[in-house]
């Protein structure tokens, strides 16, 4: 079953160059679309079960094996993320139809809309198949360059002062990236992170900490921790709002998954994660700081999401089983949630014209509905119980104090502030936009029922993983095991050959 | 194996520059430090590729004669990127100049709106603003700007 595995790359990215081909028939386009993206996402299930029941599923590309080819492999790690990927891909494919974007909407050329969004989904799935250092580089570098186009979307100037930023900050991290990769392999003499995983203790622990960290930076500014974090409240909430959500909800991620994927098979430097979890500790307090103090939805959602970042930096630093298994179970909640929510903020400016929480009001009478889409995905952003996020964090903390030294404990303590404060800022949000009494007279556009869809379809999925909450964590306990045994995955790509070591010896 | 020195120091030097390059405010001067800090990544993929051989052909001599092949790859690879990435930045430099007469990047939205306020004179907790994000990015100062207009005239220069 091994096909299986470059239909989530392959699949969109033929389909993109169909969609730009069919540029001038919007509907044929948004067939494509989603027709590729069911694809991927079906593709992706199956590859869930495969990895549950089989272990990490191989594929070497072009016949080569690996260390030599390119490996793509889908473990139970990268095979989950993949799969929440898909299904939060398609719902906002789904809602960006019904909006219309591709018709024109706010200045957005007709064509390319499509074409970049599959381009998107096929970068993210590659970064996540990828068995090769190189190769990741190129999912990244194939994803930025569809989210540059994505976010600049009709160059109005404001896109266009925001994209700049972005466009710069992302470039600036792919050649540390690449800079990486260029030491690394000057090191080693290989990329595949299997191959690596054994090379890397081989060489001068300080010069392999050296790496770590400089692939470390570059996913960092990715994952938007702070102190490399600025960039991203700047910058999504100028887009689109389908588009900031697709970011939101992946982008980061991809990051964060990144990191997990190296940091557990690459490096075991106790060093590095002190100082992750000192940046995670920042991050959260900082993050959520920022976003008690706005009083726009879209920036204050982008803070909460910048803040969450730490919660899964958090469960990597503790470098054992349990932290991690939380951790993946709070990315693919975070994901979820993070998505919807800006999926409302975009039906709130459909409906209202604004999201400046100074403006809103009266949102819970006038639109009840919308009250429930919205009010379910932010208290389980902020952890209420029984909801995902709440189990989530009940995880980390668990995992945390588990682990009991000082600064877990601080860390754990500033889980829980970060916890309340989110609360906080979502309540005022829901406060001012809900409750008030609007302060003028705001537009009452209609909503289409076919947005609204796929926006509740996220918001109850958040719900749903909360009611799957056991199998799910099952499953991430797994593909923690998995992650800090390190020997399945070096078995599944390399055959057993643990003995290439001996071979050349670098 | 010994690295060359040159190539260090051209590496280092490409770097360098490039770096300063990004930091300016200029777009046009950032594609220009993109493009110089791509070029210098690209020859450290060439440090890291060992020493100078032979063209890595199957059946052409002795493989140890050999340049490594795989650094080659990644290279080309890497430039491919780096040149679509460039026309993007490019374009995008355009597009700003279209819109506002120069390539400067403003600066971030809240920078701009504490500078607004202080300006006025006002505490910085009075939020009478009334506007949303994309109104108020027009009205906030902008040090870039020498008028307070940010309008779309085309080419103000």
């Amino acid at each position: 079953m091994t096909w299986l595995i470059p239909l989530p790359v392959v699949v969109p990215l033929v389909s993109a160059g169909l969609a730009l081909a069919l540029g001038r028939r919007s509907k044929a386009q948004g067939v494509i679309s989603v027709a590729a993206i069911t694809i991927m996402l079906v593709t992706s299930a199956a590859l869930v079960v495969l990895a549950e029941t089989e272990g990490p599923q191989v594929m070497s590309v072009g016949g080569w094996d690996a260390p030599i080819g390119i490996a793509l492999v889908a473990d139970r790690l990268s095979a989950l993320m993949l799969l929440v990927s898909a299904i939060v891909i398609l719902c906002v494919l789904l809602y960006s139809l019904a909006e219309g974007l591709q018709e024109g909407h706010e200045g957005a050329p007709v064509a390319i809309y499509h074409p970049t969004y599959l381009v998107l989904a096929a970068g993210v799935a590659n970064a996540f198949l990828s068995g090769d250092l190189f190769n990741i580089y190129v999912g990244f570098e194939i994803l930025l360059a569809a989210s540059f186009v994505l976010l600049t979307l009709g160059g109005t100037g404001e896109r266009i002062r925001a994209g700049s930023i972005y466009v710069v900050v992302s470039l600036l991290s792919s050649v540390l990236f690449l800079i990486a990769i260029a030491l690394i392999y000057a090191a080693t003499g290989t990329l595949n992170l299997a191959h690596l995983s054994v090379r890397l203790g081989e060489i001068d622990p300080d010069i392999a900490f050296v790496l770590q960290a400089m692939l470390l930076i570059a996913f960092l500014i990715k994952a938007a921790v702070f102190p490399m974090s600025a960039w991203l409240p700047d910058s999504y909430p100028t887009a689109p709002a389908p588009v900031t959500a697709v970011f939101a909800g992946l982008l980061t991620k991809v990051g964060v998954y990144a990191i997990i994927r190296t940091q557990t098979l690459l490096f075991d430097d106790p060093r590095m994660d002190r100082l992750l979890m000192i940046a995670a500790l920042v991050t959260m307090v900082i993050g959520i700081i920022g976003a008690v103090a706005q009083d726009d939805l879209k920036r204050l959602l982008s803070f909460t999401l910048v803040s969450h970042i730490g919660y899964m930096v958090f469960g990597m630093s503790l470098a054992n089983q349990a932290g991690l298994s939380a951790a993946i179970f709070y990315v693919i909640h975070h994901i979820t949630v993070q998505t919807a929510l800006f999926l409302v903020a975009g039906l709130i400016e459909h409906r209202s014209g604004t999201t400046s929480l100074e403006r809103l009001g009266g949102l819970a009478k006038f639109a009840p509905a919308l009250a429930i889409v919205f009010f379910v995905p932010a208290m389980n952003l902020a952890g209420i119980p029984p909801m995902s996020g709440f189990l989530g964090k009940m995880g980390l903390i668990e995992a945390g104090a588990a682990v009991g030294s000082g600064l877990a404990y601080a860390t754990v303590a500033a889980a829980l502030l970060t916890s309340l404060l989110t609360l906080y800022a979502i309540v005022k949000a829901w406060n001012k936009a809900f409750w008030q009494s609007a302060p003028a007279d705001l537009p009452r556009n209609h909503v289409p029922r076919s947005m609204f869809g796929p926006t509740a379809v996220l918001a109850s999925l958040g719900l749903i993983i909360a009611v799957a909450a056991g199998p799910l964590y099952n499953y991430t306990d797994h593909a923690a095991a998995d992650l800090t045994a390190r020997s399945p995955y070096i078995t599944a790509v390399l055959g057993g050959a643990g003995d290439l070591t001996a071979e050349e010896g670098g | 194996m010994t690295p060359s020195l040159a190539l260090v120091v051209a590496v280092g030097v490409l770097v360098g520059t490039g770096v300063y390059l990004l930091l300016e405010r200029s777009l046009s001067r950032v594609i220009i430090g993109i493009a110089l800090i791509g070029n210098g990544v690209n020859l450290l993929f060439l440090i890291a590729g060992g020493r100078a051989g032979g063209p890595p052909l199957n059946g052409s001599g002795p493989a140890e004669d050999m340049a490594d092949p795989l650094p080659q790859a990644m290279v080309l690879t890497a430039i491919v990127i780096t040149l679509g990435l460039t026309a993007f930045v490019l374009a995008m430099a355009y597009r700003s100049w279209q819109l506002h007469g120069h390539d400067e990047v403003q600066d971030d939205l809240e920078d701009r709106r504490l500078a607004a306020r202080l300006l006025e004179g006002a505490e910085v907790d009075t939020r009478t603003d009334d506007s949303d994000l994309e109104t108020e990015a027009a009205e906030a100062r902008d040090e870039t700007e020498e008028s307070d207009v940010v309008g779309t005239q085309e080419g103000k220069r």
